[in-house]
């Protein structure tokens, strides 16, 4: 039964998708699986959120390395929570004075506000910027022509690197107008639409008739291994 | 030289990027940008509607990204508002909210002759990715009863008639993932024949040039793409060539060209240490 149920519901709500696609009578259908999809996409931010706080809390209570750092996740889990849901700093929308919980969540100087810009956006800011810094000293050590493959990828890579700043016009300013192509800039476009799209539409490709052949595994119940093992 | 260069500490490194990303953003360095055949064709997806076109504005990104695409948005924005087109501004992402809010803060400051409700409103975030999509192709009350300030679409003029996102004349996403421009083109796009424009981020481009013309009308790719659509639009409309905080994209181009020169010069000094170490037999 516990590998049943779901399986049913799972084969149901493919075919019901699929035939509300192709057949306009039964596009309403297809509206209403949406709706429950949502629904069920809310539930499953509360079921991701209560199996974070479950993975930390056995990692905090068998003392694993780093149990420190399932502290601050949380802590600072449960407090953007409990600010968030209270709309902690949030003054009621003027539409409906009269319910105090009625403001906008992210109102300017309101609690979660406050988490957002000060934390999040730093934080999240100085994550990626620090690739920068990564992808040098990768260029530096790793970035190697052994062979014609890799000689061929780093002079793509160079001339695009180039192509997407003014240095792609700057470089090649002298060369006269038959030769524009040559410009790192104009190298860049031709790079970016003939080898770029042809590779990448072929990967398309591939990817769209594996997801065919996969979804087709699972509609029909030969593929259940998004059922987990027990 | 040959040892200096092999053993180099990878903080002199980090140093060097430090130093030439810091110089050009202090120094103010802006470099003249060439429009591109893409940033035309974007901007010309925006310039050829009359005045008045409905244009749905989904900002699939958060601050992570906002370094490469808000100033790309704020561009959409301004060229939106210039040309008195009425912008729909939803998210996808959870943060991406607050980024649409950002937008909303400069049409309130620089196009203060701008209402909301009139000429620009806000859907607020909803969970479910594609399906949000999927559900708003058919019945956007469906998804969105409310605008993010709890007012019902029946009582915005601007909404009020507006039944699903097939009443748009285009779709202009700002993405930096999934769900993002992919699935705007698998599901509202390509389904129902809405004329889409892109901006994404540098990653992403590669993925979404297979999709122009049919699917997509164009692709902005990176800050570099957000440069020439400024540059585009400075052309055309001199009151905005004359605000500074409208380029924005153009300032973080210097940055960006001194940044690669390094990554350029580091690739050749390794392979060139690479080629005399094997020479030598250290490799």
């Amino acid at each position: 039964m516990k590998r049943l149920v779901p399986l049913i519901i799972a084969i149901c709500a493919g075919f019901v998708l699929i035939i509300a696609n192709f057949i306009p009578y039964a596009q309403n259908w297809g509206s209403t699986a949406q709706e429950w999809f949502n629904i069920l996409a809310v539930g499953a931010m509360v079921l991701g959120g209560g199996n974070l706080i479950k993975l930390h809390l056995m990692k905090v209570s068998a003392k694993n390395k780093g149990w420190g750092y399932s502290v601050v996740t949380i802590g600072c889990f449960f407090a953007t929570l409990i600010i968030g849901l209270s709309k902690m700093g949030v003054h009621p929308n003027p539409i409906y004075p009269d319910y105090a919980w009625s403001g906008y969540y992210l109102e300017e100087g309101s609690g979660l506000w406050w988490i957002y810009e000060h934390m999040v956006v730093p934080l999240t800011s100085m994550m990626f910027a620090m690739l920068a810094f990564y992808v040098a000293t990768a260029a530096f050590r790793a970035f190697r022509a052994k062979n014609t493959e890799a000689t061929l990828l780093l002079v793509t890579a160079g001339i695009v690197l180039l192509g997407r700043t003014y240095a792609g016009v700057w470089l090649f300013g002298w060369l006269p107008e038959s030769m524009e192509w040559l410009r790192f800039d104009n190298l860049t476009v031709w790079i970016m639409d003939i080898p770029n799209t042809a590779g990448t539409r072929a990967i398309t490709i591939g990817i769209a008739l594996g997801v065919v052949a996969t979804s087709l595994r699972i509609l029909l119940g030969v593929d259940r291994s998004y059922l987990g093992q027990d | 030289m040959y040892q200096f260069l092999k053993n180099l500490d990878r903080r002199w490194i980090f140093l060097s990027m430090l130093l030439a990303v810091a110089i050009p953003i202090l120094s103010r360095i802006v470099f003249p940008e060439v429009v591109s055949k893409q940033a035309k064709m974007v901007f010309d997806a925006v310039e050829s509607l009359p005045e008045g076109s409905n244009i749905l504005l989904s900002y699939d990104f958060d601050p992570a990204s906002e370094g490469e695409l808000l100033p790309m948005a704020q561009a959409f924005t301004r060229h939106c508002s210039v040309k008195g087109h009425k912008q729909y501004y939803m998210a996808l992402w959870p943060l991406g909210s607050p980024m649409v809010d950002k937008s909303l803060d400069t049409i309130r400051s620089e196009y203060p002759d701008l209402e909301y409700g009139i000429d620009y409103m806000k859907f607020d975030y909803k969970a479910g990715g594609e399906a949000v999509i999927r559900m708003i192709t058919t019945d956007l009350r469906g998804m969105f009863p409310l605008d993010s300030q709890g007012v019902s679409l029946d009582e915005i003029p601007m909404t009020k008639n507006i039944k699903n996102i097939q009443d748009m004349d285009l779709i202009i996403n700002v993405s930096a993932g999934d769900p993002g421009t992919k699935q705007w083109v698998q599901f509202a796009s390509t389904p129902f024949g809405i004329t889409t424009v892109s901006g994404c981020t540098g990653v992403q481009a590669p993925q979404m040039y297979p999709y122009i013309p049919k699917q997509l009308a164009g692709v902005l790719g990176a800050i570099k793409a957000a440069a020439e659509y400024e540059a585009a639009i400075d052309e055309s409309y001199p009151e905005i060539a004359a605000n500074p905080k409208a380029q924005e994209a153009k300032r973080r181009m210097g940055p960006q060209l001194v940044a690669h020169g390094l990554m350029v010069g580091l690739i050749i000094i390794g392979n060139c240490i690479y080629y005399v170490g094997r020479k030598r037999g250290d490799v």
